[in-house]
């Protein structure tokens, strides 16, 4: 710490009269220390997250109508229940099993990382090729994100990629919504989509093949 | 005699330091922060990997409580305003005077049938929020839409998005801010209100999941 040497001294002849030049902080501390307190507690550091999603629009009709049934026998559909129970099929609804699951890298994940391996070892490549290409130019580096991210969306939406149909019943909640657009994100899934379930559905769950535990 | 007077200690403590600690954390917290808004209904988000941050501004929020009650804000008052006053213009039966206006442009977060808005403003702030929480009438009213298409009961969410869609611009970004108990039918009502003016691109409101 540095102090200023107070009194003592000699006794030398016409000695000036040795200020103290420290000033006293404390009150700016305190001022300062309000000041802290009062942003931490007004402000929030995290911007939420969001999801984006697009629904289909009703207008058109006619083209979802062709695309569900292109996709169809590709297709894998999971259906929400209450208290958190999930299901899914794949296929065509009339000749499918369905079999109970669970929510997590497990249960859900591991039916849909499997559906979908190849998009993912393309894409576990694609980050392996990215990985080195980073560059202290700032221009150059959003060149290769923008690129990482054109053919991941590549990936992701190619033909050969099982699509997923996503249907909840109204006791599910919002968070199994969620925790299953989240599993789209996490397995790579480019095409889903958000469907309204029907009686036939309901009817199948009930003979749904249990959950080994 | 020497040997017991005690040292006369300096009680003085510099201060340089931790004011120099303090300004750099206050200026950490000026330039990072963001004011919380006020939101008299609180939601708990789900958490989820998703990564792409909110939008910053020009921003439509529809938030559904753990009841399914449907409340509506937007960023700034300015554009709250716009949308209020295009509602007025779109002549459905909902008028306010100028004062009621500019109370309603200013609150953080509304949600009630249009005929009892200008009651709800003549109120104090705490009751409004207690109404909002506790009132079995509060929320925007929903309609049901039946498997074929058609609807039970008067959709003013609807009402509401069109008019701010109107008065905002395409720029305009919706975003669903749900509970995590929510049920998926309240969802469901929002998002077919949603599809029923064409927006079909909105955003879900999450929280950065830890772990996994």
């Amino acid at each position: 710490m540095a102090s200023l040497d107070m009194g003592g001294g000699g006794e030398g002849k016409g000695k000036q009269k040795k200020m103290n030049a420290r000033v006293d902080f404390t009150p700016m501390v305190d001022m300062i220390m309000l000041l802290v307190t009062f942003f931490m507690l007004c402000t929030t550091l995290l911007k939420p997250q969001t999801m984006q999603i697009s629904m289909p629009s009703d207008k058109d009709d006619i083209k979802q109508e062709n695309k569900s049934q292109v996709a169809a026998d590709k297709a894998i559909t999971i259906i929400l229940d209450k208290d958190d129970k999930i299901y899914y099929f794949e296929g065509k609804p009339e000749e499918a099993t369905v079999y109970e699951t669970e929510y997590g890298k497990d249960g859900i994940r591991k039916v849909l990382m499997s559906k979908n391996a190849e998009a993912m070892k393309k894409v576990e490549d694609l980050n392996r090729e990215f990985a080195n290409k980073h560059s202290s130019n700032v221009k150059q580096d959003e060149k290769y994100r923008e690129e990482h991210k054109k053919r991941l969306s590549d990936i992701k939406n190619a033909d050969n990629t099982p699509s997923a149909i996503i249907k909840a019943t109204d006791e599910a909640t919002y968070l199994n919504l969620i925790n299953a657009l989240d599993e789209m994100q996490i397995c790579f899934i480019g095409k889903y989509v958000i469907d309204k379930i029907h009686e036939q559905d309901l009817d199948m769950i009930k003979n749904a093949v249990p959950l080994k535990k | 005699m020497g040997r017991f007077k005690i040292k006369k200690q300096d009680t003085f403590i510099d201060m340089t330091p931790m004011s120099d600690v303090m300004v750099l954390l206050l200026t950490f917290f000026m330039l990072t922060a963001t004011f919380v808004k006020d939101e008299p209904v609180k939601v708990n988000v789900p958490g989820s990997v998703a990564e792409i941050k909110i939008p910053e501004a020009n921003l439509l929020t529809i938030f559904v409580d753990t009841r399914g009650k449907v409340f509506i804000s937007m960023d700034t008052p300015e554009t709250q305003r716009a949308m209020i006053e295009q509602l007025i213009r779109e002549d459905v039966g909902f008028s306010l005077n100028p004062k009621q206006l500019d109370e309603l442009s200013k609150v953080p977060t509304f949600g009630t049938p249009l005929n009892t808005i200008a009651g709800w403003l003549e109120l104090e702030s705490a009751q409004r929020t207690e109404i909002l929480l506790k009132n079995p009438e509060a929320g925007i009213p929903l309609a049901e839409y039946q498997e074929d298409g058609s609807k039970i009961g008067d959709d003013q969410l609807k009402l509401w998005v069109a008019a701010a869609r109107k008065a905002n611009g395409k720029n305009m970004g919706i975003a669903i801010k749900a509970d995590s108990k929510t049920p998926y039918a309240s969802i469901k009502k929002v998002m077919d209100s949603l599809r029923d003016v064409d927006e079909n691109r909105y955003n879900l409101i999450t929280t950065l999941k830890s772990g996994e």
